[in-house]
């Protein structure tokens, strides 16, 4: 290195703000344990008193109790690589769906939402606990409680999936990972397999407390439990499509915002229009319409699909059920949206590199 | 470190890398190039993101088109933007990353503690980075590229957005990264003369070619000049005039600053090589003698464009435009 011009420019030169190491210091093999730990522990001493870094000196080595130099200290241990990498992205994915690991505000939105989604449910067990003499099941089936409950499950996925996906869009964070050893492939499945773990939580919580109640109430046992197993099927199924929905919506969106209205309004419009669509298709006599018109939201999708696969109750008006043709397409198109949220994903995250 | 062949980037528009060949040994290297001349390309194809169109490169020895994983995993990247969620302390932001470099999760913490202290982040590592000052966020940065202990870093831009002050301390911690860390680093500016100070080598690439590569001493040997400005006395209406007269006549180089382009305020702004230190005492004796008021002397670099115009002879200074940004960059 060259050693310092004389600088006599300058109005106002900065004297004290000099923190170059002296330029013929030890040389490139500074891990070299000869080196002497004087000479870091001046570099050191120098780079604490630099303004911008922190004028207290003491407590920054933890407590102050006493200053160790112990200058830098390479890395020889295992790195786990990009199989690992993904797991923790995961891991963090999942636990950010309930604001664990971050500041205690972000973990009220999803703590009270999770508890409201097991509100019915606890009412329901204790409805079927006091009339079990009477009554031999639970008044809400496991499949339908998640309908029921859509806009909840709506709201948690539109204050979700807009922090799980869209911070590090907005804040051009994902460069960071994608100069790491994970890939697209890697961030993409880690980001929906998160969220989506994290809705079935949120969704399969409540069909459990409803389960440990109808045993409480000693409901027919194996009736129960294939119903109850039916049931997570079709929340996991939910998870799937609603999480693949919500992180499309949301990675289109860096704008947070606007990326919760945009979640909502997917969700909540085209159902109530379904809804609709579907009395007047009834009120009119096109019973075979209203089975097809049930495609048209997701949350309609998945209620189709349970009650024309996993045996549930249909929600939709008069009880109507898909045909089974019918049924076959709703399979088709929950695939179709599962894969295609993944594709739009991929390519979305295609030009988000650096 | 690193060694391309050929390698050539072509966009359906733009050709990024023209057939770039360069062997970049360890230290400290400064890559050099205006904006757009190919800089954050050539870094994103030695991480093995973006596929060469043509040719070659190696990193740590690994083949760029095959083992891009393996070279990520022992590599840093600190990005020029912006790229910090202002909700989150440095710490869990650092420890983050630093598990998505492979770190088992006790290693991550020791290190992200390690790291940040290094680069000189105390107890407000634990506070959101939204209230950071650029330079405590250039420091975050820098951190989250080293936490993994690289063997080599890119490191693009990493003095943009900071004032004098902030920039001699982040080139200090920069030139620290190699001495005391034993990591070699790969830096990019479009100043060369902050890079000189800093780097072992310099690679100047432009429109993707390369433009020269050697070795720092090499640049700086013409890198000097002093920019001058004075002013008029009723005696001498044209102060800065009469003053080059002088100086020429002293045996020193002086021009007016911007005259060719006939900038506003072309004639006001003198530029005198520096022959030796004695150049610095001559001008401040002719302006004293000849009565004239000193409105500034300060050091000017060389910038990147009198490199392109001179590629292989540094010989007397072009006469320079004033420079990007003003008198800051001359510090």
């Amino acid at each position: 290195m060259q050693p310092e011009h004389q600088r006599p420019d300058g109005p106002t030169p900065p004297p004290t703000t000099e923190p170059t190491p002296p330029p013929n210091q030890p040389g490139p093999q500074g891990r070299d344990p000869q080196d002497g730990p004087d000479s870091r522990g001046q570099r050191d001493q120098q780079y604490r008193q630099a303004p911008v870094s922190a004028p207290t000196e003491g407590g920054a080595q933890g407590g102050g109790a006493s200053i160790h130099n112990i200058g830098y200290r390479s890395y020889e241990g295992t790195r786990l690589g990009r199989g690992y990498a993904r797991r923790s992205l995961f891991a963090q994915s999942l636990r950010g769906g309930y604001g664990l690991g971050r500041s205690a505000k972000s973990k009220v939105m999803p703590m009270i939402l999770a508890a409201v989604m097991c509100v019915p449910a606890l009412i329901v067990v204790a409805v079927a606990i006091a009339t079990s003499d009477i009554v031999r099941e639970l008044s809400m089936d496991y499949r339908e409680y998640a309908t029921f409950l859509a806009p909840v499950i709506g709201l948690y996925l539109a204050a979700m999936a807009p922090q799980s996906v869209s911070r590090d869009l907005r804040f051009h964070t994902v460069p960071l990972y994608f100069s790491r050893p994970i890939e697209r492939v890697d961030y993409v499945l880690a980001k929906y397999a998160g969220m989506a773990s994290a809705l079935f939580v949120f969704t399969a919580v409540p069909l459990l407390v409803l389960y440990a109640g109808a045993l409480l109430a000693e409901l027919d046992f194996a009736e129960q439990t294939a119903a109850f197993a039916l049931g997570l099927v079709s929340v996991a199924v939910l998870s799937l499509v609603y999480a693949g929905v919500g992180l499309v919506v949301a990675a289109l969106t860096p704008r947070r915002g606007f990326g919760v209205a945009a979640i909502i309004a997917v969700l909540t419009i085209p159902y109530f229009a379904v809804n609709t669509v579907q009395v007047i298709a009834w009120d009119q006599g096109a019973t075979e319409a209203v089975g097809w018109l049930g495609l048209a939201s997701p949350t309609s999708l998945v209620a189709g699909f349970t009650s024309a696969f996993l045996d549930g109750p249909s929600s939709f008006v008069d009880g109507i059920e898909p045909s089974t043709g019918v049924g076959f397409v709703y399979l088709v198109v929950v695939l179709a949206l599962v894969a295609g949220s993944y594709a739009v994903l991929m390519a979305r995250y295609r030009k988000a590199g650096l | 470190m690193i060694a391309t062949e050929g390698l050539t980037k072509r966009y359906p528009r733009v050709t990024a890398l023209d057939r770039l060949t360069v062997d970049i040994t360890p230290g400290v290297t400064g890559l050099v190039g205006a904006n757009g001349a190919g800089k954050s390309t050539l870094i994103k194809i030695l991480l093995g993101l973006a596929p060469a169109t043509e040719g070659r490169a190696r990193v740590l020895g690994l083949d760029v088109r095959t083992e891009g994983p393996a070279i990520r995993e022992r590599v840093g990247y600190m990005p020029e933007h912006d790229c910090l969620p202002p909700d989150v302390s440095a710490t869990e932001f650092v420890v983050h990353l630093a598990r998505m470099s492979g770190l088992p999760p006790t290693a991550a913490r020791e290190r992200t503690a390690d790291t940040l202290r290094h680069v000189g982040l105390y107890e407000e590592r634990y506070r959101p980075m939204g209230g950071y000052s650029t330079g405590m966020k250039q420091r975050v940065k820098l951190a989250q590229a080293l936490v993994h202990d690289p063997q080599l870093v890119f490191l693009d831009e990493p003095t943009n957005g900071l004032d004098p002050a902030g920039r001699d301390e982040m080139l200090g911690l920069i030139r620290r990264v190699h001495t005391d860390f034993g990591i070699s680093v790969l830096v990019t500016s479009h100043l060369l003369g902050e890079l000189e100070r800093t780097c072992d080598h310099v690679v100047v690439i432009d429109g993707g070619n390369l433009l020269r590569a050697s070795s720092t001493a090499d640049f700086t040997q013409a890198t000097a000049a002093l920019a001058v400005e004075v002013t008029d006395t009723d005696e001498h209406p044209h102060g800065t005039a009469v003053l080059r007269d002088r100086l020429v006549a002293d045996g020193l180089t002086a021009e007016f600053a911007g005259a060719e382009g006939g900038l506003p305020g072309a004639g006001h702004l003198l530029l005198v090589d520096v022959a030796d230190e004695a150049t610095h005492d001559a001008v401040r004796d002719a302006i004293a003698e000849l009565g004239l008021g000193l409105v500034r002397m300060e050091q000017r670099r060389h910038r990147i464009a009198e490199v392109f115009q001179q590629p292989s002879a540094p010989a007397p200074v072009p006469a320079a435009q004033p420079q990007k940004g003003g008198s800051g960059h001359a510090a």
